[in-house]
């Protein structure tokens, strides 16, 4: 009976020290000044990480991949204009593993675009992607995010094309990229290169947020070439009307259409009073570089999951 | 005899089951699912790597421990009991014992990698939806683990037939961890001259080579290993254990135990 008591008093106590505990603990956060780790980085030497992992290196890479996609995640999210870790964090994660193929791809993708959407650093990007084709030289797709990382970013055409081939003649090649390695020499910063290039990163991803990326990215380029073909007619109605056409409406009478034109969601594309054409809702076209209205910042992208 | 080895061997198998042992399944358990799950949650594209990466490792890390804790106290444990005097009373060779000792805690560990092994496999199957031909690989990574546990099992052996449990803890351990550098003893072997350069190179030599045992990540990309690799791994493993067992038997054959 004594001892049915002391079980009882001692489960109570562990109950309420143990709950009090975490309720206090929560308190002392409160109390506390916000602190970052974001930007710490005690271990900054891959060389020194990778023995310290007693050769279990292919686990260490994997929590330091897990740890840059957090760094990404959060800097990104909160819109931020610096990246200062990212760049180490990818060195350290391929490192200790130099055939971690998604650190390359998604890390060139981090690190290559301007702020707040990557950390700016494009060259660094070109300096990962060529560590992790010399360690992975039949992979492809490296050379693929090597040459996009050259045509978005730096548009430097040259060296895309060149990526782009070198990375045609690796095993089971994407078809597109020898297209790719030819358009890229001759029509650069054309729309139809781009939309090969971002169709190609659609059907070669299987990851869900690269595949969305490029979803947006080719109902970005399919809103820019309507909103310049449709203010190209605007423009020829204003020359030979002296005005522009009041609403799109009387420009479909016009050009005798059927229905106004509309945006990949069906929404029809706007109107304003001086003849400029507007997308409706252009915060659902994150990358648009056309019809937007003056002063217009764009949100953070929200990702469409199915390709129009 | 090896009715009296298979007799020590099972008597320790069973008393490594009565101290509970088995219970780091439950760890592991906890551990790899917490992982399969939550992994995907948190990273990008690596479930399947840190599935097999975390559960080699973690297969690699909990046998080494078992294999070190269990094996010092092999021979002391009985000695401090005084089993160990009614052991040797009956018609038992002192080089039986250690023989059986070593069986018997290979034997846990081999029980326990087998139950991990299936944790991995489940948990690679929850992450992937199914098996793919280059999983199979994954066998030979745990193979190459109960190579290693095989040696470490001798040299815990080794130290408690002449040491404390502490020390012998604190030996196995050490070597544990130069193992691991055994390929940068040799680079630095390199580096030396005279004397101190053969010093060097038979000290590399001699501490037993982990890393060469060590294909998690290889076999996590999907890399094919050679047939030879895993011949010369098993051949490897087997003298050094030898080694390290005949020195066990050796000094234990010789240490007075009244």
């Amino acid at each position: 009976m004594r001892s049915r008591r002391t079980t009882i008093a001692a489960a109570v106590c562990l109950i309420v020290s143990m709950t009090a505990s975490v309720l206090l603990l929560r308190n002392i956060d409160r109390l506390r000044p916000t602190r970052s780790n974001d930007d710490v980085l005690y271990l900054e030497s891959p060389k020194l990480i990778r023995k310290a992992s007693l050769g279990f290196d292919g686990l260490m890479a994997c929590i330091y991949w897990t740890r840059t996609v957090q760094y990404f995640g959060a800097r990104h999210f909160a819109r931020a204009q610096s990246y200062n870790e990212l760049a180490p964090l990818l060195e350290i994660t391929t490192s200790l593993d130099p055939h971690l193929v998604p650190a390359y791809e998604l890390g060139a993708s981090f690190l290559a675009p301007a702020p707040p959407e990557g950390a700016g650093e494009p060259k660094r990007a070109v300096d990962l992607m060529q560590y992790g084709i010399a360690h992975n030289p039949d992979n492809w797709k490296l050379y693929y995010d090597l040459g996009f990382v050259y045509y978005t970013e730096l548009k430097d055409y040259k060296h895309a094309s060149e990526a782009f081939d070198r990375g045609s003649l690796a095993p089971n090649a994407h078809p597109a990229m020898k297209v790719l390695a030819a358009r890229m020499a001759e029509n650069g910063g054309d729309v139809t290169t781009a939309r090969i290039l971002w169709s190609a990163t659609y059907q070669s991803s299987k990851e869900n947020i690269i595949r969305q990326n490029a979803v947006a990215h080719l109902r970005a380029i399919q809103v820019d070439e309507d909103v310049t073909n449709l203010q190209n007619i605007v423009d020829r109605f204003v020359n030979q009307n002296g005005r522009p056409p009041t609403s799109l409406w009387e420009l479909a009478a016009a050009e005798h259409w059927t229905d106004v034109p509309a945006d990949p969601d069906g929404v029809p594309y706007e109107l304003s009073l001086d003849g400029q054409v507007l997308v409706a809702n252009p915060d659902d076209f994150p990358f648009i570089t056309k019809g937007t209205p003056p002063g217009y910042k764009p949100g953070p992208p929200k990702f469409h999951t199915n390709q129009n | 005899m090896r009715a009296r080895i298979a007799y020590i061997a099972h008597n320790t198998f069973r008393e490594a089951v009565r101290d509970r042992v088995l219970y780091n399944l439950i760890a592991f358990a906890l551990l790899i699912s917490g992982a399969a799950i939550l992994v995907g949650q948190i990273s990008i594209e690596v479930e399947r790597l840190v599935v097999i990466n975390l559960g080699l490792t973690a297969v690699s890390l909990f046998g080494v421990v078992i294999a070190i804790f269990i094996g010092i106290g092999l021979v002391s444990k009985e000695i401090e009991k005084r089993t160990l005097y009614t052991v040797l009373s009956r018609p038992v060779r002192r080089w039986e014992f250690i023989v059986g000792k070593f069986c018997g805690l290979a034997g846990t560990l081999v029980v326990n990698t087998f139950f991990m092994a299936v944790g991995v496999f489940g948990a690679l199957l929850y992450v992937a939806h199914k098996f793919s031909r280059p999983d199979a690989w994954i066998f030979v990574a745990l193979y190459f683990i109960v190579l290693e546990f095989l040696i470490i099992c001798s040299l815990s052996l080794l130290f408690s037939s002449f040491s404390s449990p502490l020390l012998s803890a604190v030996f196995a351990f050490s070597l544990f961890a130069i193992g691991s550098f055994a390929d940068d003893l040799r680079g630095f072997a390199g580096l030396t001259h005279g004397a101190a350069r053969w010093l060097a190179i038979g000290s590399a030599y001699l501490v037993p080579n982990f890393s060469a045992l060590n294909v998690v990540s290889a076999v996590a990309h999907q890399q094919t290993l050679s047939g030879q690799l895993i011949l010369e791994n098993t051949l490897y493993a087997l003298l050094y254990t030898v080694m390290a067992l005949s020195g066990a038997v050796l000094i234990f054959e010789r240490r007075n135990l009244k």
